[in-house]
């Protein structure tokens, strides 16, 4: 049980991590579908640094770098250009796997040293809060710093109304594409954190598409929290516990095939947003009104 | 600084039609790029990734043989996107009209008529489409969202061929390896110019782009789909229902990926294997906006998409490059693609400073 709760810690911070970065840009009403995508990079730019330097500080920066650099392109594409969102975060998911692929071709299979753990000898308890790297502990202070900025911050405030009606908020005197530009470089900065905790920690290696989804589960659990930022936590830690049944499903006795086990997570994140939207009064009205909308001001 | 400025005379046709060869001419040119920061010899690897595929008869074939499932899935898709349904898992319906295919053929071993085609190619579209209806059913039910919905499912049927190939299907001859028995004779594509693989499903292809092209541009339901999706409300006032519609462009482009999926595999593989899907899904995304959302467009640039497979797989035996760089300009030729698209609504402005 110790060994499960903290494996199940583990595997929610790379989903926590960018869902927490979505979930601010999805409330200034921006739609960035490229999570996938800034994971992939973040990944592989974080295992390059960490491989060819040694230095774990260094490779967390370049993994938030490489996110920031690739939500730099979506935000001149969707927020400049106005292209359509969902075309253009498709176009970075897609841009991402080839180009994470690309620069990571000599490192598969090479070996790193796993993000430095606490060590701190107390009780089981004490163990599985204890016993974690930087990332994880920063992750919660992340969500925690973004429930208060967005909730009890002035900022968090104007960065809320654009979301809900760019138009008002753009009458009111808000810069909205300059807003909006900010809240996705911050998904994007912590969309690579997500990625540079797979490849450094998850499983110290790099391997191609090795986030196998997970910007996509991580898009699901915004919406699975109703854009509410302490309920990512709840979420992040269901979608963590259903993917560790992949590793304890053999040890309980369940006599599935693996490929079923491995299908869980997938099919508890359709099961999840059909609970979720089953209430469509409910979760309309905690949408961001403008999510995927484009603004050009007018005048 | 650079500022835009609506068009005034409404959206511009002509920017329409450059955009997308402004775009591949930017595409090219950061392969370019590309190529030079690798320190490779620029032209020749141009000229290898971007040529090759034309210059003989077998690549033409290949390029062809290539662009067949990627026209029917972004033909279907272009569909999809004018209703504003975002069906972003048709890798995923795809590896189930293989599946549904594979297991009428593996159940027919000793199929010797040609006829079996047929049953075969209908399991395929019904097999597509079955995986469509789930992503249709929960979004009109339960108003779930369709782009996750789908993706997911892309992941779980990849998972679902994986294991029938490992276990009940797999080729008890097969030295272990991971596929089905090969297909009947009678299961196979008939090819159009033996020995190259160029096979009927070309046809098929045609005939799909251009029927859908007519019912978008000639027949209500074409009509109906296009005013849901740019004006929903305005839509329902109407009469059009939304729903109806949802279901309608799930079923069309996911059982056209169906069929996809089991042209492909009868055609080239000949029996099932777990990595046929070969992120299809993604690149006919690509295919569906190069062609301008027109399913006889996505005929054009599934040829053109087609090129950076080809010639990727031949820059993967040329030039040692990774497979991964087909992505690479297939992500770089979107984002081209949506960003010189601004100027069909709008024109840039040299705006002085105030």
């Amino acid at each position: 049980m110790e060994a499960f709760l903290i494996a199940l810690l583990i595997a929610a911070t790379p989903l926590l991590l960018a869902a927490t970065g979505e979930l601010v840009a999805e409330r200034s009403g921006v739609l960035n579908l490229g999570v996938e995508g800034m994971m992939l990079m973040g990944a592989v730019s974080a295992f390059a640094v960490a491989f060819s330097t040694g230095s774990h500080t260094l490779a967390i920066l370049a993994g938030a770098g490489a996110g920031l650099i690739m939500a730099a392109l979506f935000a001149f594409i969707a927020l400049f250009c106005l292209a359509n969102q969902m075309a253009t975060g498709l176009a970075l998911t897609i841009f991402g796997i080839g180009l994470s692929g690309l620069v990571g071709q000599d490192f598969v299979g090479q070996p790193i040293d796993r993000l430095a753990q606490l060590q701190v000898e107390t009780t089981a308890i004490g163990r599985v809060l204890l016993s974690h790297d930087v990332l994880v502990y920063f992750s919660f202070m992340a969500l925690i710093g973004t429930y208060v900025f967005l909730n009890h911050t002035r900022a968090g405030l104007m960065l809320r109304a654009v979301g809900d009606n760019h138009t008002a908020g753009h009458a009111l005197g808000l810069q909205v594409r300059m807003i909006r530009t900010l809240a996705v470089l911050f998904g994007g900065l912590m969309a690579g954190l997500g990625g540079a905790y797979l490849s450094l920690a998850y499983t110290p290696l790099w391997g191609e598409e090795m986030t196998a989804g997970r910007g996509w589960i991580a898009l699901a659990l915004v919406v699975f929290a109703t854009w509410q930022p302490i309920r990512l936590l709840f979420g992040a830690w269901l979608f963590a516990a259903v993917t560790q049944l992949q590793f304890y499903g053999q040890d309980w006795g369940i006599a599935l095939p693996s490929q079923f086990l491995a299908m869980a997570p997938y099919l508890a994140t359709i099961i999840a947003l059909v609970i979720i939207s089953q209430a469509p009064s409910r979760s309309r009205s905690v949408t961001p009104a403008e999510i995927g909308r484009s603004f050009r001001a007018e005048r | 600084m650079i500022s835009l400025e609506r068009r005034s005379g409404g959206p511009s046709a002509l920017m329409g039609l450059l955009s997308p060869v402004i775009a591949i001419g930017l595409t090219v040119l950061s392969g370019a790029v590309i190529f030079a920061i690798l320190g490779m010899d620029v032209a020749n690897a141009l000229s290898i990734y971007f040529l090759s595929p034309f210059l003989d008869g077998y690549s033409r074939s290949e390029l062809v043989v290539k662009a067949v499932p990627l026209a029917l899935i972004g033909a279907g898709l272009a569909v999809s996107f004018r209703a504003n349904v975002w069906n972003i898992g048709a890798a995923g319906q795809y590896t189930l009209g293989a599946i549904a295919g594979g297991w009428v053929a593996l159940s027919f071993p000793d199929a010797t008529s040609a006829f079996w085609l047929i049953p075969f190619l209908v399991a395929g579209i019904f097999g597509g489409m079955a995986w469509a209806a789930i992503p249709a059913l929960l979004r009109t039910r339960f108003n779930s969202n369709e782009i996750l919905v789908s993706l997911m499912l892309t992941y779980v049927a990849a998972l679902l061929l994986d294991w029938l190939v490992r276990g009940p299907w797999r080729d008890p001859l097969g030295f272990g390896f991971p596929q089905s028995r090969d297909f009947a004779e009678a299961f196979l594509m008939p090819l159009l110019t033996p020995p190259d693989r160029l096979h009927a499903g070309v046809f098929v292809a045609l005939v799909a782009a251009m029927a859908l092209t007519v019912m978008m541009g000639r027949t209500i339901k074409g009509f109906e789909i296009a005013v849901i999706g740019a004006a929903p409300r305005a839509g329902v006032f109407g009469g059009f229902n939304q729903s109806r519609v949802t279901w309608f462009v799930l079923l069309l482009s996911g059982g056209l990926a169906g069929l996809a999926g089991a042209i492909e595999v009868s055609a080239t593989v000949r029996q099932l294997q777990p990595d046929i899907a070969a992120g299809y899904g993604f690149t006919a995304i690509i295919v569906a906006f190069l062609g301008r959302l027109n399913p006889a467009g996505a005929l054009l640039g599934a040829l053109i998409l087609a090129v950076s497979y080809i010639g990727g797989e031949n820059a993967q035996i040329l030039l040692k490059l990774p497979k991964n760089v087909a992505y690479v300009f297939q992500g770089l030729l979107l984002f081209f693609l949506l960003s010189c698209d601004t100027l069909i609504r709008y024109r840039l402005r040299l705006a002085r400073a105030t």
